[in-house]
């Protein structure tokens, strides 16, 4: 039995979430401005606010940025941004700071319950800035 | 996707432990949702793991004791609706109509419903205060009940009987056994193996009587009740709790014309099928080759044979072992395979220790030569091993069989381990072997061996220790050492950032579990501020804010209040921050307030407030010291010898802020009246006519410890000097997350007499390292600043505090609050209305 983010983000009653990765792949892509790419602590996330969708963001050792939901789907609470940053294997990972478990940053994929997932976003970064794609 | 095949709608019947696996193992097997599922389920709650029941006394929540893995039912294809009976079923029509009136079509039928506790129809049998142990609602009313019980009775000494009659001895109920049988178990165990165990739960404290029948329960005026038996006097107690057997729930089989047993049970074939070729039946309401099981394991069997036939295959249900293994602490009790000798011509090899309270007997065939089964009490942990041979050749004489228990390296390959999930040694070998496993934990999660009833896992040890995999020390994948090799090495490397030490002395980025082991480390060493450069990314999310993380995102706030002792101004500043931020409050077990509810975003202010009024954090999110409990002591009590409040505060300040492996908490009472509790403590003191009294290594939570007594009449600064070295030799010495006396139980089996080897080392100075040990205390004491007066003055770790980097000001619209008893409560969905998305985390998911 597998569950894709889909399920995930369409059947647990979550007012903050209606736009998951169904809508991106509508086709339409926008970019939303988020912050300065400095303002990203080296190995530390932060949660951000992108049209109502709570998005948590992981600035890795490489310089690299993830973009996932700041929802722990284990807990329902939106702490994921509050997690430990870190690697398993080659995979960037964080840690829910709720109850411990790690998902692969690059496919939201929990490694301890490979049957969920937390949706990933699209993130690049412009002149300095971050950007993501939620819609 | 592959192409669907529609089947119909497969219509569930109970959602317990066997229903649930019943639905998992379908979805396994049908991906393309060929059957749409619709479950009824008479509890209020999805499935939970009953085999585990008893912890919900001992603490396990019941969503911690959930079965039902996250995602199961929320899609359209799998419906669970709780709270809803089924009362009827239509063949004909093929539906099921439950008790709110909804009526359910089906293709097919699965029936399972369990069983229910026996109540042996005796007068008064249902009065006030008589239950029965099956359900969390019945682990409810038996806790309220018993906080004024007092004494307790629980009829029936069967495997239940026990666990249940243990469980009121751990709820302060004094509890006699009342056993219809000559002995204890009696389906289980022999009449000398019966014995043994009586002797076992006496010394429990547990009072037995066997051969007694109840006759009549009377209710007395003052709400007790009155056991009558068929002879003996009658004894008076607060409660009964029936555990006499179990009787298959068959009604709804019955009431629809189904075929069921002389003794009850819905008859099923080999293919679980009953009478109607669309209905099934499954776990202890089916009678399956002539049985019903009351175990587990052959009830998932079950529930596979029927997904299996659901689509299109042929599996078969045939006999199922019944070997059992008491879960009582501090008894060993099992039997396995044919432990009555029933065969023909079947032999006994018994072997009894009266004065050890061992009783070991094994059941061979008439040449010895194949193994049948057994009974040991006393002594039980060849179980996992001997479990396994029976019906294969004894691999040596049956007495050096029963002795020295078998070589676990004679298991075969195909030798059932785990019996609960069904694990072979040879699946296990192959975790070991192929999957890298190397601990417990890890073949737990690669093959579940190991996660329903827990009894085969010392044999699992076994096959780890065998396989010649090295038990790593490692810390995780990051770090090879042990967190006390780490200790020193950064100690002595002078290595201060988690980039250089990882670099020098690990691989990749680190985790959850280095990173703040590392930053305990740092902080233990006097690193300056947790959240200063690079060590700031290391804290978990407690460390990071300062605060405690809160199951709905917010935090809690504990100011320290040494030794418990508050003003009423400081009091009143409390109260009014808390009134002003809207924040929960309630008094800890710490001997301080918690204020609970406050966002991210608004901790600094609340503790600017704080600070401004003289508070300082009270580490109650660090791996610290949190309390120094104290009692008012010579000071106010007729009883007290010394102030023990006044040293209480000295310690909290000489040791606030201190980093360690794990939480450090200490208590200080006046005299030997004990009122601070001070032996559940880390180090605890108590005062005696002549000093200090010190006690090292207690603890409560999990596995409650009593500390052992170290030292006696010591003046102040003896004292305090044999803390600081005890302390500091922790810190530098034990595992990540081991506490106290966890650490003190290693000491033992490293250096035989821990207490002793602790006197050498920290008393006598054997490894000379005291001075430095000292000289590391009263760096941290000199160093000491409080962490959140630090952070209000630093404008770059003050602007961490926000919720949302691109919206600083937004507060968290996830957290919402309702009001109970006058107070914010974190709103949750109410777990009772429907479908029920959201499991409890870090369950064990039960699943093959
Ligand atoms: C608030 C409080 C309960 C209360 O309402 O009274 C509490 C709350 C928590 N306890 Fe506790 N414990 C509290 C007193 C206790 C006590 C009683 C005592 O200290 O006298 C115990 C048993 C004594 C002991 O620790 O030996 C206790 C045994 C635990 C344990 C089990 C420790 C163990 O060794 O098994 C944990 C889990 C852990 O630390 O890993 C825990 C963990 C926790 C955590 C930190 C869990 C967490 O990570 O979220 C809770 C959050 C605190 C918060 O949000 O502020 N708490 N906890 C008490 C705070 C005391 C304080 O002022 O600091
Ligand atoms: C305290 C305790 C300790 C145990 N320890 C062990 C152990 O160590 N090892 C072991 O192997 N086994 C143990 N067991 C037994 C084990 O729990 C059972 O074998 C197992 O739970 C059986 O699963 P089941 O699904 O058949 O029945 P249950 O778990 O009883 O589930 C049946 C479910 O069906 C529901 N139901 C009944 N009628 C209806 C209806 N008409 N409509 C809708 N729903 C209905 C019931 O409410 C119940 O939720 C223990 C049991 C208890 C109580
Ligand atoms: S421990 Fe002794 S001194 Fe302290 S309050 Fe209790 S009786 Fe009084
Ligand atoms: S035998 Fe019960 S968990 Fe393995």
């Amino acid at each position: 039995m597998t569950m894709t983010t889909d399920t995930l983000t369409t059947h647990i009653p979550d007012v903050l979430q209606t736009a998951g990765p169904d809508a991106r792949s509508a086709g339409r892509k926008e970019w939303a401005d988020v912050c300065a790419y400095d303002a990203l602590l080296p190995e530390r996330g932060a949660a951000a606010l992108v049209g109502g969708v709570q998005v948590a963001l992981f600035r890795t050792y490489d310089g690299e940025i993830h973009a996932v939901s700041n929802r722990d789907p284990f807990s329902g609470a939106y702490v994921l941004s509050r997690g430990i940053v870190g690697t398993r294997g080659d995979a960037p990972t964080v840690a829910s700071p709720m109850h411990k478990e790690v998902f692969d940053l690059r496919t939201g994929v929990c490694f301890d319950h490979p049957e969920v997932a937390v949706p990933v976003y699209e993130v690049r970064i412009r002149d300095g800035r971050v950007e993501v794609v939620v819609t | 996707m592959t192409m669907t095949q529609h089947r119909g709608h497969l219509v569930v019947v109970g959602n317990g432990m066997v229903g649930q696996r019943l639905v998992e193992a379908v979805r396994e097997r049908d991906a393309g949702h060929g059957w749409r599922i619709t479950v009824l389920g008479e509890e209020p709650r999805p499935a939970y793991d009953r085999v585990a029941l008893t912890s919900y006394l001992t603490g396990t929540s019941a969503e911690e004791l959930s079965v039902v893995p996250e995602g199961c039912y929320t899609d359209e294809h799998c419906v669970l609706h709780v709270g809803d009976p089924a009362v009827a079923v239509d063949r004909d029509a093929k539906t099921v109509t439950t008790a709110s009136g909804r009526v359910v079509e089906y293709d097919a039928l699965v029936l399972a419903t369990g069983s229910s506790p026996f109540v042996p129809p005796i007068p008064g049998a249902d009065a006030d205060g008589c239950f029965v142990y099956r359900t969390l609602e019945d682990l409810d009313a038996i806790r309220e009940r018993a906080g004024t019980a007092g004494t307790g009775a629980v009829v029936g000494g069967g495997l239940l009987g026990l666990e249940a009659a243990n469980a009121l001895r751990s709820l302060g109920v004094a509890t006699h056994v009342v056993e219809f049988a000559p002995r204890l178990m009696p389906a289980q165990i022999d009449q000398g193996g019966g014995e043994m165990l009586r002797r076992k739960i006496e010394e429990l404290g547990l009072t037995v009587h066997t051969a007694t029948a109840t006759q009549q329960i009377e209710a007395l005026d003052d709400g007790r009740l009155r056991m009558v038996f068929a002879d003996g006097d009658p004894l008076d107690v607060g409660m009964v709790v029936f555990s006499a057997g179990i009787r298959p729930r068959d009604q709804l089989a019955r009431d629809c014309g189904l075929e069921v047993g002389e003794r009850g049970g819905i008859v099923v074939d080999e293919g679980c099928r009953t009478s109607d070729p669309n209905i099934w039946a499954i776990g202890e309401c089916a009678l399956a080759c002539g049985k019903i099981y009351g175990l587990v394991a052959p009830g998932y069997d079950m529930a596979e044979v029927v997904a299996d036939r659901l689509v299109d295959g042929d599996a078969a249900f045939t006999e199922a072992d019944m070997s059992t293994k008491l879960k009582l602490l501090g008894v060993d009790v099992a039997s396995f395979g044919d432990a009555h000798a029933a065969t023909p011509d079947a032999l006994e090899v018994v072997y009894a220790d009266p004065v050890a309270g061992v009783y070991k007997k094994l059941v061979v065939t008439d040449d010895a030569s194949t193994m049948l089964g057994g009974v040991l009490v006393g002594d039980a942990s060849a179980y996992a091993a001997l479990r396994t041979m029976v019906g294969q050749p004894l691999p040596d004489t049956p007495e050096q069989v029963l002795m020295v228990g078998p070589a676990t390296s004679s298991l075969d390959d195909a030798a059932q381990v785990c019996s609960c999930q069904n694990v072979s040694a040879g699946t296990i070998r192959a975790a070991i072997n192929d999957e890298g496993c190397c601990d417990v934990a890890s073949v737990k999660a690669c093959t579940k061996a190991g996660t329903v009833c827990g009894s085969c896992v010392p044999l699992i040890k076994t096959l780890i220790a065998q396989s010649g995999v090295e038990v790593s020390t490692a810390l995780c994948e990051h770090f090879e050492m042990s967190r006390a090799e780490l200790f020193d090495v950064i100690r002595v490397t002078g290595a201060r950032t988690f980039s250089e030490i990882i670099a020098r002395h690990g691989t990749g980025r680190g985790c959850d579990i280095c990173k703040p082991a590392v930053a305990s480390i740092l902080a233990s060493l006097d690193s300056g501020h947790i959240l200063d450069g690079e060590q700031a990314a290391l804290q978990d999310t407690n460390d990071h804010f300062l605060a405690n993380l809160q199951r709905n995102g917010t935090y809690s706030v504990v100011p320290r209040v040494p030794g418990g002792e508050l003003t009423p101004e400081k009091l009143i500043v409390i109260g009014e921050v808390a009134r002003d931020f809207g924040l929960y409050t309630k008094i800890t077990g710490g001997q301080r307030i918690d204020m609970f509810g406050a966002r991210v975003d608004q901790l600094p202010a609340i503790w600017k407030r704080l600070v401004d009024a003289g508070f300082e954090s009270g580490h109650a999110y660090g791996k610290a010291l949190r309390t120094v409990k104290s009692c008012v002591g010579s000071t106010w009590c007729r009883y007290g010898v010394q102030d023990s409040t006044s040293l209480a505060i000295m310690l909290e300040l000489r040791y606030r802020g201190l980093r360690s492996p794990h939480k450090l908490k200490s208590g200080v009472s006046g005299c030997a009246r004990e009122c601070a509790e001070a032996r559940s403590k880390d180090f605890g003191i108590i005062a005696s006519e002549n000093g200090w009294n010190l006690y090292l290594g207690g603890n409560g939570g999990f596995n409650p410890r009593h500390a052992v007594q170290f030292a006696v009449d010591l003046s102040t600064e003896d004292l305090v000097r044999t803390i600081d070295r005890f302390l500091m030799f922790y810190i530098r010495t034990a595992d990540r997350l081991q506490r106290t006396a966890a650490w003190m139980e290693a000491l033992n089996e490293e250096h035989g007499d821990g207490l002793e080897y602790l006197r050498r080392v920290i008393v006598d100075d054997e490894l000379g390292i005291c001075a430095d040990l000292d000289a590391a205390m009263q760096r941290h004491v000199e160093a000491y600043a409080d962490e959140w007066a630090a952070v209000l003055e630093d404008e770059e770790k003050l602007s961490r505090f926000v919720s949302f980097v691109n919206a600083p000001d937004v507060p968290d619209p996830s957290i919402q609050f309702v009001t109970e008893r006058d107070q914010i409560r974190p709103a949750d969905q109410s777990p009772s209305d429907g479908p029920v998305p959201i499991a409890g985390p870090e369950l064990e998911v039960v699943r093959r």
